[in-house]
């Protein structure tokens, strides 16, 4: 462990640290915030009571097909508006906007459309996520070297085979990126919808344990689903760096 | 020509988009979706009501300290972390991590802390803006060639000064990206709010029209805050290009 990293341990843990103290002082109130030490046991209490289980599966499953149906559609729009420069040209101006405006905003309306079940909520997340996508992979394909296309011609491959073998490896560290960018705006995307309204799901259960006053199940949920979007955001990070190195150490 | 070709071809994908909601509308229902045209109209009668200038003023309100808040404490948080190089060591994979959290599922705990006023939209608005407007800062300020701190260092300026004169105006142009993205999501993060718990605001009043299905009103709030962000991004990244362009 570098020097840099055992610094940045100290600071997380001082910070939790005074917010235990904080907390079992009284400088802050247990109505107010739980120790986070009281938030990990009754998060373990509630993973072992298996009272989650169903929610949890309901929730992450959405994010799943959220996140899947993001990077394959966007992967599948972003070669075909790649193909078509014209057309391209003509929407370029709304990808430039379209994180700039608030997306989330149409989640009612997709309620009063849909009715309330899982299906607007992953419409919500979908949009959200598969315009990161669709940009990386059309930057992606862009940053491909023209001779790689040659290479393509050379051995007479077909459109789709060019897109499999050759476009699809040299344009990964940016299709990554978009990835990266699918899996953080989907997860948010989804837990906002649940949190807002929605029949069931974590988010709703935060939601729910907040009117009720109820503490310990709040803050439990919560720590549950930081934890989550953390470890799965530091293992794609991990996998970034790691190809990033290979990619490098390969040349140099 | 070919600036005219592409405008047209622009307004092609805007009147598509158009007839998506028009069909939207003929297989959803009047109910549940309004045709643009009666949208429009209804637009035109319900943007100078008393009631959406009063929701629209509470949410304009909440938003701007909510960006002053996030513009103060992020640039403060960028400097320090762009200039101090092992503050931003430490601290930089932290705020990476923080700004890729859902930050909804704190909201409560805003609440719970700050109450359910104006003040917890502040809070929660600012929490969004915060952290790009941080991150690009630090990075800006990095970039900046070390030959400026030394002139800087030779000429015995102070901390401030330093700041001020020299630190700032090199990385404006990409302080500048942070601002207009601490903008973006600043803006989600009241909206968002709002639409959780509030009883004033354009986020809530959609999510009022929700419950009592008024979906023209629904749809007109969403478009009106659809152009405002638009516009206000374009004016931002308008601006952002003179700024790279001068440097």
């Amino acid at each position: 462990m570098t020097r840099v990293g055992l610094i940045r341990i100290a600071v997380i843990a001082a910070a939790f640290g005074a917010l235990e103290l904080a907390c079992r002082l009284g400088f802050i109130k247990h109505q107010v915030i739980i120790p986070p030490s009281e938030m990990a046991t009754a998060l373990y209490g509630l993973l072992v009571s298996g009272a989650l289980n169903a929610d949890i599966q309901r929730t992450l499953g959405i994010i799943a097909i959220v996140i899947a149906v993001s990077i394959v559609l966007g992967f599948i729009l972003g070669l075909v508006i790649h193909a078509l420069p014209r057309v391209r040209e003509a929407i370029e101006p709304f990808f430039a906007t379209y994180y700039a405006v608030p997306i989330f905003i149409f989640y009612p309306v997709l309620i009063a459309i849909f009715g309330l079940s899982p299906i607007p909520i992953v419409l919500i997340g979908v949009a959200t996520a598969v315009v990161a996508m669709i940009i990386a992979t059309l930057t992606g394909l862009d940053r491909v070297p023209p001779v790689l296309t040659k290479v393509a011609r050379v051995h007479r491959l077909g459109k789709i085979a060019t897109a499999l073998t050759l476009q699809l490896p040299a344009a990964a560290p940016y299709l990554f990126t978009g990835v990266k960018l699918s899996v953080s705006y989907g997860f948010i995307a989804v837990i906002a919808a649940e949190f807002i309204l929605s029949p069931a799901g974590l988010g709703r259960d935060i939601s729910d344990a907040y009117t009720d006053f109820n503490n310990r199940r709040m803050y439990a949920l919560i720590l549950f689903l930081l934890l989550i979007a953390t470890i799965i955001n530091s293992a794609l990070h991990a996998l970034d760096v790691r190809w990033a190195e290979r990619r490098t150490g390969g040349r140099s | 020509m070919t600036a005219t070709r592409r405008v047209t071809d622009t307004l092609i994908v805007f009147a598509l988009i158009l007839l998506v909601w028009q069909i939207l509308h003929q297989i959803a229902g009047a109910t549940a979706l309004p045709a643009p045209l009666p949208t429009m109209t209804y637009l035109v009668h319900m943007v100078p009501t008393a009631r959406f200038a009063e929701n629209a003023a509470a949410t304009l309100k909440a938003f701007s300290l909510a960006l002053m808040t996030a513009y103060a404490i992020g640039l403060a948080i960028g400097v320090w972390l762009g200039a101090h190089r092992l503050s931003g060591a430490v601290g930089e994979p932290i705020l990476v991590v923080i700004y890729s959290l859902p930050k909804i599922t704190l909201y409560p705990v805003v609440l719970l802390i700050f109450g359910l006023g104006i003040s917890g939209k502040v809070v929660f608005g600012a929490m969004h803006g915060v952290l790009p407007v941080a991150l690009l800062t630090m990075g800006a300020i990095r970039a900046i060639p070390p030959v400026y701190l030394r002139s800087a260092q030779i000429l015995h300026l102070s901390p401030w000064q330093t700041i001020t004169t020299v630190l700032l105006p090199a990385a404006l142009p990409e302080v500048f990206t942070g601002l207009r993205i601490g903008f973006t999501v600043t803006l989600l993060g009241v909206l968002l709010g709002e639409m959780f718990a509030s009883k004033l605001g354009l986020g809530s009043m959609i999510m009022a029209d929700m419950s009592l299905a008024q979906s023209e009103d629904m749809v007109t709030v969403a478009i009106v805050l659809f152009a405002f962000a638009a516009i206000a991004n374009a004016v931002l990244i308008w601006i952002e290009h003179r700024l790279h362009r001068k440097v």
